[in-house]
């Protein structure tokens, strides 16, 4: 499609794509009205897609895409992805309006991203904003009562239009203008799903991503479990970016406070964790086939023996009198040392972050 | 026309998509991105990526560890 940027009879919305069901309405919505629509996506770090399967051998031949990208193209938009990973460390570590069930700043984090859109929004010269937010959807974002914090703390104030429950809303800048037909647009609420698969069937939409806890791993219990985890051992709330991936891959066994273990679970973690040994002390057995190991912590002399201990346990020669176990430090000095490996019962649950 | 070089290597998606979108940004049309990755999914995302975009995949070079695809730049905005 070509249009002309010039044409001021033309409005343009700018659309939050996440990748899911009810963006792609909402942007369908719009387009049925004659406005031209673009989209954005955020890269926060935290986002579900593509990571594990990139990283874990054994899900590399399932087919993978990116649903934003793939959205944007059944959609016939443009799409913007931004990384915002450094401005997000903020929502994570300091939401003005707290967690949910886990560490998920939803509230803050859709603040957030309205906020950045609403910017790009003004910097190249678009008319209003749209997201696929339903009232009474999500337990803490999309809220009767949350909905106009967003719009209000945001920035976007009455430019943000929610095409999928508009009706049930104050009537919003673009509704006003005469720029969208309110009538037109939808009045959907709850936690239900019927409306939306309804409306995809009548768009002719055959498939779409529906990811049952939303697209990013805060939601997540586990994840979140080590998330909270590494901010304890570090005694403060802080990560970069290789910190997050990190807690994606591998299991995570914490046997003193000062330490855990990263032990890769199949041949894509080793390889993947293999490019972390500049960051990390590492380990590998040597005498017997097994998983690497990073050392996340600060271990002494007796620490790294009793975590190559624990390696070796999950080596192939766990029952062995002895495993030889590399130990690399991130100098790239390394030491070989030869030790008994953990029996199954003197590995400790508790241990398993 | 230019032939730029990016390396992607080691960054996880979307993360290669993002740094193509923004080198291209500064390039111009019929110039020539040259991407090298690590992961996988590039073969699929960044295509997808260049077809909604109006941008050319020349080439998609798939190595057991490395992919390099080739981009020619379209209309930028």
């Amino acid at each position: 499609m070509t249009i002309n940027l010039n044409d001021k009879t033309r409005r343009k919305a700018v659309a939050l794509v996440s990748g899911g069901l009810d963006s792609m309405l909402a942007v369908k919505v719009l387009q049925e009205q004659g406005i031209y629509v673009e989209g954005i996506n955020f890269f926060t770090g935290f986002c579900i897609e593509g990571h594990t399967h990139a990283i874990r051998k054994k899900d590399r031949d399932k087919p993978k895409r990116n649903n934003a990208l793939w959205v944007a193209e059944q959609l016939g938009i443009k799409l913007h992805i931004l990384d915002v990973s450094e401005d997000y460390k903020d929502v994570v570590i300091n939401p003005k309006h707290g967690y949910g069930a886990n560490l998920n700043p939803c509230l803050d984090c859709k603040g957030f991203m309205v906020k950045k859109a609403t910017a790009w929004m003004r910097k190249n010269d678009f008319d209003f904003l749209v997201t696929g937010e339903v009232v009474g959807q999500r337990p803490m974002s999309q809220r009767k009562d949350t909905l106009p914090v967003i719009s209000r703390e945001s920035g976007a104030g009455d430019l943000l239009l929610r095409p999928l429950c508009a009706k049930l809303l104050p009537e919003t800048l673009p509704e006003r203008e005469g720029w969208v037909d309110r009538e037109q647009l939808l009045d959907f609420s709850g936690r239900g799903r019927k409306p939306q698969i309804l409306l995809a069937e009548k768009y002719g939409f055959k498939e779409y991503a529906q990811p049952a806890g939303g697209c990013c791993f805060l939601t997540d219990a586990n994840y979140s479990s080590k998330l909270a985890d590494l901010w304890q051992a570090r005694g403060e709330k802080t990560y970069d970016i290789d910190d997050i991936v990190i807690l994606k891959v591998g299991r995570h066994l914490r046997p003193k406070p000062h330490f855990k273990l990263i032990i890769a679970r199949e041949e894509g973690e080793t390889n993947f964790l293999r490019g972390y040994r500049k960051n990390y002390i590492s380990m590998n057995t040597v005498s017997h086939s097994g998983p690497i190991s990073l050392i996340d912590g600060k271990p002494d002399d007796e620490d790294l023996e009793f975590a190559a201990r624990l390696l070796a346990r999950f080596c192939s020669g766990r029952n062995a009198d002895f495993v030889t176990v590399k130990v690399l430090q991130r100098n790239g000095e390394s030491t070989n040392i030869n030790v008994k490996p953990l029996t199954a019962d003197e590995i400790l649950q508790e241990w398993y972050v | 026309m230019s032939e730029q070089i990016l390396d992607a290597r080691n960054l996880l998606c979307p993360l290669p998509v993002i740094r193509t979108q923004n080198q291209v940004e500064t390039m111009s049309k019929g110039d020539t991105l040259c991407v090298y990755c690590t992961d996988h999914g590039v073969i699929n995302d960044i295509p997808a990526w260049c077809r909604i975009n109006g941008h050319e995949i020349l080439s998609i070079d798939e190595q057991e560890y490395e992919i390099v695809i080739r981009v020619r730049v379209g209309e930028c905005r």
